[in-house]
């Protein structure tokens, strides 16, 4: 199957849905239709919360902005999750945990509590997740919605962008558990597979994870850390960048260095905003929709 | 350490040098694996590399010599899949031996902290 066959472009109320996933898959893995349903969830990532500087001068409002916006969707979402660089990186730990406390309170006005947190590189690799822990609880974890299992990696707690072979091992027994048509996501910070390795848009040991998805039919990767929309199949397994909300960077590997784009003070907020995630557990397929920070 | 006793070090670590590569830009010939080469000294520190510009001449054998002063950074140069942590207080000889001109970016790939994305540097392969 191509890329153009899989992600089909469709216009939805002004804004672009990406349907990913397995067309002409309409009855997979579980026969108990009652359990699983259609749903979405939010994927919100990349606030670096703390930040300061002119790539996003209206750095301290922009989070405050997507929760008021998120709040004002007509249906709101099962769950909500951020997939990390919840603070810009300090080598301050006190300051580093004001930053979390500061994020923490900011997201509690969200209407949806069912919230989950993972770590980027910033957040964690300067204490391997210490002030995280602290604050948002464990960094990999699985839950189940809807027919859906939700698998959080984390890629960022090693400082050498390791999952680790601790965590390796942890997944192939969680997945052993699974029949081999199960819906799955995967929620992590970096890119799984090599996307730009010049920029460190990858994980080290990235491959020995997607060797553990590879036998599983219905796996999808939605991610962070390079503060844009990007789509790529490794096999059959899909994996979906999302936006950031403190500043875009440039399309992978399209120039020497990966300079953030500049602040557009006639565009405020342009390139950074936050994603809907229509899930349909019977189908295992994904429709994604973008959203700005701002309603328009 | 005097820049002398320091060359006498870096050339003892000439034997044994790792380099890396499973790449065709690496030539592994039994000749090239007992050389060190030309020796350049690279020191790494939060957030740069020094010098962050290494230019070499294409099929030249060179030892990268890095000394990392403040963080164990990371040095990855993925065009020729070679990457080594930087242990501070150690020399930390890198061999390589490029056989393809061109601009080969590198990096920290070690999380070292605000300005870790800007820790990068670019090999120059000239002909
Ligand atoms: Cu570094």
């Amino acid at each position: 199957m191509d890329r153009r066959s899989f992600v089909s472009l469709a216009a939805v109320g002004g804004g672009a849905v990406f349907v990913a996933g397995l067309p002409g898959c309409a009855n997979l893995g579980g026969t108990d239709k009652t359990a699983s349903a259609n749903f979405y969830f939010v994927q919100l990532s990349d606030i670096h919360w703390g930040y300061k500087g002119p790539d996003n001068p209206d750095a301290a409002v922009t989070l405050g902005k997507a929760v008021a916006t998120v709040n004002a969707l007509d249906v709101q979402p099962d769950f909500i999750v951020f997939t990390g660089d919840l603070t810009h990186t300090t080598d301050d730990q006190a300051e580093r945990r004001r930053r979390m406390t500061e994020f923490k309170r900011i997201v509690a006005d969200l209407k949806v509590k069912d919230v989950r947190f993972m770590p980027g590189e910033h957040d964690a690799s300067l204490d391997r997740g210490a002030a995280f822990i602290e604050h948002f609880g464990a960094t990999h974890y699985t839950f189940n919605h809807r027919g859906v299992h939700f698998v959080v990696l984390d890629n960022v707690s090693d400082p050498g962008a390791k999952i680790g072979d601790e965590q390796l091992t942890w997944l192939a027994a969680d997945l052993a558990k699974l029949d081999s048509a199960a819906p799955i996501v995967v929620l992590t910070h970096r890119p799984l597979f090599d996307l730009a390795p010049k920029w460190d848009w990858a994980t080290r040991d990235g491959a020995k994870a997607l060797e553990i998805l590879m036998p599983f039919q219905n796996v999808t990767v939605f991610y962070g850390h390079i503060h844009q929309e990007h789509h790529h199949l490794t096999g059959h397994i899909a994996h979906h960048s999302a936006k950031s909300l403190i500043f875009p960077l440039p399309a992978p590997g399209s120039q020497e260095k990966r300079t953030p784009l500049p602040w557009d003070s006639a565009m405020p907020y342009k390139g950074l905003g936050f994603r809907e995630v229509n899930a349909n557990a019977q189908t295992a397929t994904y429709g994604i929709r973008e959203f700005a920070v701002v309603r328009a | 350490m005097s820049s002398l006793s320091r060359r006498a070090a870096l050339q003892r670590f000439g034997a044994m040098i790792v380099a890396a590569g499973t790449t065709g830009l690496v030539a592994k010939g039994p000749r090239a694996q007992q050389q060190a080469g030309r020796i350049i000294e690279i020191e790494a520190r939060r957030f740069r590399y020094t010098p962050n510009e290494i230019v070499v001449k294409r099929g030249e054998v060179v030892t990268l010599a890095f000394r990392a002063l403040d963080f164990p950074h990371g040095f990855s140069l993925p065009d020729l899949n070679i990457r080594a942590d930087l242990i501070p207080g150690q020399v930390v000889p890198v061999r390589i031996q490029p056989m393809h001109s061109g601009r080969f970016a590198f990096l920290c790939d070690n999380f070292c902290g605000e300005h870790h994305e800007e820790m990068s540097g670019t090999l120059i392969v000239e002909t």
